[in-house]
Order: structure tokens, then sequence, then C-alpha cells
């Protein structure tokens, strides 16, 4: 169950790519988990350190002006391909708490959304603007999710939007599967009831015991 | 109002609305592997939750299994505890489990179509992006990530926000040696990767239609790589013989009543959709991708694009980082390109008629030497058949490796991965960087063109090379699923 997200201030990080996929995220290899923790040091394994696992130079996240981002300003379609929810928890374990981008992997969004990684859509002249102020390394915003609004170092404010039901998961943080049986028990018993026989699949009809 | 199939399904399923366009389905088949799942097992015993509909859950091991022989031990220790994890987890949760050693395994979206598990008009969930793969059955099938699967467990439903509706006509005659896999390189290419992020892809039109269910697996698989949320295709009685007796179909007046709900899950004339795209597949010729993402892909007699003739900066700056990734210079011809290993499998590729399209170009051929080819069956059950049809002894005199089922160097969690600095014709669905092992390089390619390469030792134009008939396969023995659901469509051009 995520904690709520209400506001998220820190330091921005730009990374100057599009198509940034769940596979260098986080690779496949260190998938091979039985828990959640302690996976960001994982995070964008493959351009921060070689075949030996010696780190690489300059990725921007190892840079020392951005050790401390907690939100990342990157391109278009960030979080497309595998629904692994390994890159959403190897982000945030890292620190990061926001990605902002023009586009996201509709998998990757929801998996964002269920553990309170915000995710903002901007659209991409508006995002290239943010990531060229943000190269210096000293770009603090200040995001406030109910008002919908980042707030600049120099005054000036961005609006984004947020579907509501989004919106208002991150402020609550709720236990959805104790909402869900709160609110819609009765509905899905009743769907069971009329369940057709057909949809019930014939038990253990292709497997000997062994 | 006229409906799509995917609307229809989603009605009939959708239990309640959150905000503007989140619902609540039902969910009728969860499947699960071992890698997505363990997190979500954990969370269950934490809040003391069981598993709502355990005979409607279906857990198989697919991602981290070796293919090579089942009797030998697995010896990565971190992919053996999540097998085991997972035959834990089926215990305690009373699923029923297909692991390593079930003559049923293979990877779950070859096993869920050939078990019967997934039908028209159901919905089906998975941790797993290529979930996709099942609308081809006309199931409302979504991938999707761990937490959602834990909802699913707990409460047999899933939270959805509704995608937009895409249609995807593909019109036209494939040209010979083209094949479907060729038609969904090629809209992705077109589409771009984000060309079908929030919306469902329904594909139609008359090459649809004409396609095996098993070609129409191959095109839904892979709308993914196009950012689609999912894919569907409305059924038609090519699926209903697919499924007619696989274990968990239903039978007799069951049967008789899902056919009579399957034949109404038609799209109506005058549906609309958000988005359209057009496809001659007629005019195609075989593709592959010369990149690091499924768009960056042309056809095989084509050259890799110049970096400088890019549309923007950021498309540049992506070409030359994809160019330099993958050892080629701007400008060359793809064609010709030496190659180190091909893979035959995946779960976009590695059906019984794609091993039966590999045999007829490679019978009588040898796999060029130096060139480690290896051939991975979508399943156990595709291996059998393939092995009393006679085909691994094609495979087998030819040079092929023929394992045994899982994902293998698709995503290359088990041993069967390229080097560093390796190059591979793959039939799989995804080229990132570093995706089949560390440095891979990875193209993809249709199963002949992967053939066809195999015997060059090069990228190869598969249209080089005539396919032996069915007959001259000389097949040993062909049952009767076999020949109406696989060879039948074959034959007919």
């Amino acid at each position: 169950m995520p904690e709520p997200v209400r506001r998220v201030v820190g330091k921005a990080a730009p990374l100057e790519m599009d198509d940034v996929d769940t596979d260098q995220i986080i690779p496949a290899q260190f998938l091979k988990v039985l828990t959640r923790k302690g996976l960001g040091r994982y995070l964008f394994y493959r351009w921060r350190f070689d075949e030996q696992g010696r780190p690489k130079e300059g990725f921007v996240l190892d840079r020392p002006e951005f050790r401390d981002a907690v939100i990342l300003v990157a391109g278009r379609n960030f979080g497309i391909g595998s629904s692994r929810e390994n890159a959403v928890w190897a982000l945030m374990d890292f620190g990061i708490r926001c990605v902002i981008a023009s586009s996201f992997g509709d998998i990757f969004y929801a998996n964002s959304v269920k553990n309170g990684l915000l995710c903002i859509r901007l659209d991409d002249d508006t995002l290239r603007g943010l990531r060229s102020r943000a190269v210096s390394g000293d770009m603090v915003l200040d995001i406030d999710v109910e008002r919908e609004s980042i707030s600049l170092p120099d005054g000036s404010a961005l609006r984004f939007s947020l579907e509501p039901a989004v919106k208002q998961w991150l402020i609550e943080g709720l236990d959805e599967i104790e909402y869900t049986l709160r609110m819609y028990g009765e509905a899905i018993r009743r769907y069971e009831e009329g369940m057709r026989s057909y949809l019930k699949p014939r038990r253990d009809a292709a497997v000997p015991l062994e | 109002m006229p409906r799509t199939v995917f609307e229809k399904i989603w009605d009939e399923h959708a239990l309640a609305k959150r905000g503007e366009d989140e619902y609540l389905l039902y969910v009728d088949r969860h499947l699960t592997h071992e890698v997505t799942s363990p997190i979500a097992f954990e969370g269950l015993r934490q809040k003391n939750r069981s598993v709502r509909r355990p005979d409607l859950t279906f857990a198989i091991m697919d991602h981290n299994v070796p293919t090579a022989d089942r009797a030998l031990p697995v010896r990565d220790e971190h992919s053996r505890a999540q097998m085991r994890a997972l035959a834990r987890n089926a215990a305690d949760f009373g699923l029923t489990l297909f692991d390593y050693f079930s003559p049923w395994q293979g990877i779950v979206h070859v096993v869920g179509p050939e078990l019967g598990l997934t039908l028209p008009g159901i919905t089906l969930v998975c941790g797993d992006s290529h979930t996709s793969t099942h609308g081809a059955l006309g199931a409302l099938a979504v991938g999707i990530g761990t937490s959602e699967g834990e909802h699913v467990f707990a409460t047999q439903t899933v939270w959805l926000r509704k995608p937009r509706l895409m249609e995807v006509r593909m019109e036209g005659s494939f040209k010979s040696h083209v094949t479907a896999k060729d038609a969904i390189l090629y809209t992705i290419r077109e589409l771009g990767t984000g060309g079908m992020i929030g919306h469902v892809s329904e594909f139609r039109g008359g090459a649809v239609e004409r396609m095996s269910v098993e070609e129409r697996m191959t095109i839904c698989n892979m709308a993914i790589e196009g950012g689609a949320r999912t894919a569907i295709i409305q059924p038609d009685e090519k699926v209903y013989s697919y499924i007619r007796n696989a274990p968990y179909a239903p039978e007799g007046e069951d049967w008789d009543e899902a056919l009579k709900y399957w034949e109404s899950l038609k799209t109506d004339p005058a549906a609309r959709y958000d988005k359209s795209y057009r496809l001659d597949v007629g005019r195609l010729e075989p593709q592959i991708t010369w990149g690091t993402n499924p768009a960056m892909c042309i056809g095989v007699t084509e050259t890799v694009p110049d970096p400088r003739l890019a549309e923007d900066p950021a498309q540049r700056r992506a070409y030359e980082r994809a160019l330099a990734y993958m050892g080629l210079t701007p400008g060359q011809r793809i064609e010709g390109t030496p190659i180190d290993a091909v893979f035959i499998g995946s779960c976009t590729n590695a059906r019984l008629s794609d091993l039966v399209q590999v045999a007829r170009l490679v019978k009588g051929r040898r796999v060029a030497p130096g060139v480690r080819a290896m051939i991975v069956p979508g399943s156990m059950l595709v291996k059998r058949r393939a092995e009393r049809m006679g085909l691994h002894r094609i495979f087998m005199e030819a040079g092929f490796e023929w394992r045994n089922s899982g994902c293998s160097m698709c995503i290359a969690m088990n041993e069967d991965r390229l080097g560093p600095g390796e190059r591979g014709v793959l039939t799989s669905n995804r080229n990132f960087e570093n995706r089949a092992g560390p440095g891979s390089r990875v193209h993809l390619a249709s199963p002949l063109t992967a053939a066809a390469s195999a015997i060059e030792g090069k990228i190869a134009d598969p249209r080089r090379y005539e396919l032996a008939s069915i007959e001259e396969l000389e097949l040993e023995w062909v049952s009767p699923w076999v020949e109406c659901n696989v060879l039948a469509p074959l034959r007919g051009g």
C-alpha cells in the first residue's frame, strides 16, 4: 500500500532520450528476485555499469550535481515495453518520486500509480524547455499534486493534469483490495452467481497428478 | 449504439465505474508465471488473504526455465528460487500449476490458447505485456503489473482505464515468403513505438480474416511493441476449430451455448474508432529490425538509415546511438551482414505453423558453419506435435539445436543468450539494448527470414529459397487438429 503523495519537492535531472523501455530501466536479470527492496542499485544498470559490474562514468543520475535528484525529466514514450513493476520499484528505491514525460507506456503508468510514483505528462516543447533548464543541476521543482501545478525556481508555474481517479488515488494512498471488496464485493458476487457454466474450466483437465 | 467486439466484451464484464474512464472488470482467467508473481503472493500472505478463484487461476513456469535436458538440475539459484516459489505458492493457494516437468508446460501465451484456457469473449489477465496475444482468439486480454495481479488474486477483478479504439485494417494478399510477422513489424515501423499508446488495436480486414489463428497471435502479440494497451480480433470459425476439444475448452451443451455467444461477438458495421491505420500487405517485402526498438525496422533489401537524414535532433541521436550499439554503418545494406546465431522461438513465433514454415525452408539444407541455430518450441505440446510429424529430424539434420520450451533467448533469463557483441536473427518481439544478454545485437524477423539467415550465416532474404511443399516434408504422423489448424492454412497459400 503506497504512502499518500500530495507534494513532491526536489531537484530535477534531465534524461535526454525518447523511448526509454523498461528493459533499460531495469534489465531482466534483476527480475529474479522475491522482494521489491533494494532494486535501486540496478536502476538503468547497463547505462551505469559495465559488463564486469564496474561503474561507468557520466550517466546523469551518477553525476555529483544530480545525486540528490528526485524528479526525472524524460522525453517521449517513457516506460514502454515489458510489464515489469520492478521498473517502478527500482526508480522509487533509487529515490525518484516523479517522472515527467510527454507520454508513458500504459502498463508502466498504471504500475506507477499503484505505487505512488507520480507520472506527469507535459507537451514536447514544454518538456524540452524544462530539460534544458535542468541541465545546470540546480533546478528544484515544487510539485503540488492537489493543485496540479509545478513551481519553478524563478517563481513561474507549469500546469499539468491528472485523471481525477489517479489524483485521488495518489492523495489518499488507499488499500485498493480492501476498497474494492468493501465497495463492490456485492457486484462481484452477483457476477459470479450469473457466470455461465462454460466459463468455468474443467478442474485439472490437463494435469496428471504427479 | 454500434459497438466493436472489444466494447461488447468490456460491457459484459464491467462491474463498476470510477472517475471518468476507469472500470472494474471481472476477470474470467488469470494466468501467472514465476517472475512477476512472487511479490503479489507475499502481499496476500502479509494481509492473510486468499486467492478468491483458484479455479480460474493457472500458474505456469516459463521465463526462467532452462531449455536443455529437463533431467539436469536448474543451475541458476535465483531462477530455481523463483520456480520453487511458484510451486509453493500454487500449492498454498490451491492453483493449478504447469511446472518445469509438466507435459503442458510452455510459454504462457502459447499454452493458454492451445489448452482452451483462452476462449473468445472472456477477460484474461497475466503479469506479462505480451498478454495481448490472446486477443487473437477474441478475448479481452491485458497485461498487468504485480500490484494489479495481487488485486486480481484477492478480488478476481481489475481496475482498468478504458482504452481508446484503434482500427488496424490489413487488406490484400501476402506475396510468397512474406508473413504476418512482416506485417506487424511494418505496422510498428510506420506508427512508431508509441503509435498505439492508450488504444486497443483491433486487427481486421481481408488479410486478417485469411490469417490462421496462429498468424493472428503473432500480430496481436506484437501490438504491444507499438504501445497498444492490447489487441483483439473478432472470433470466427477458425478460432472455434482451434480450441474445439482442447483440454479446458467447454464440452457438450456448454460448447453449444458458448458458440452461440461467440457468434454474437462481431464488431457492428457502424462501429466507430478513434484512430485508423490501413495497410495493404500485398506490397510488403520481408522486414527486419536494424536498431534497438521494434520500430527501427526496414525491408530486407533496404539500407540502414543515415542519422543525418533524421527528422529531428532527438531522432538523430537515437539513430546514432542505435547504429553504434548494433555495430552498423549508416547507409549499409542490411542483407549480407554476418551473424553469430539464430533463434526460432518466443510467444511471437514458436507455434507449430512457425516450425512447419522453418522446416519447409531448411529441409535438405545446412546451417552455415559457425552459426549457432536453436529452435525453442513455444510449448511442450508444440514440441510433441512437431516430433510426431518428424519435423525435429529435419531441424537436427540441418544443424539446429532442438530444445525444450521456455521464453529462452527472447528475455535471456536462463542460459540461452547472445554474448557481448554477438549478432543474432531472432523471431521474438524485442530488440532493446542488452535484451538477449549484455551487449547482444538482436535483429527481429519472421521465422522464414531467420531460417534463411541461419543457412547463409548472414542476414538473408528468404525469397531466394524455394519452400518445400507440405507433401515434400514427408510428415510421419499428422493429427486431424494439425491438418485443420496448421497445415490447411499453409496449403491455402
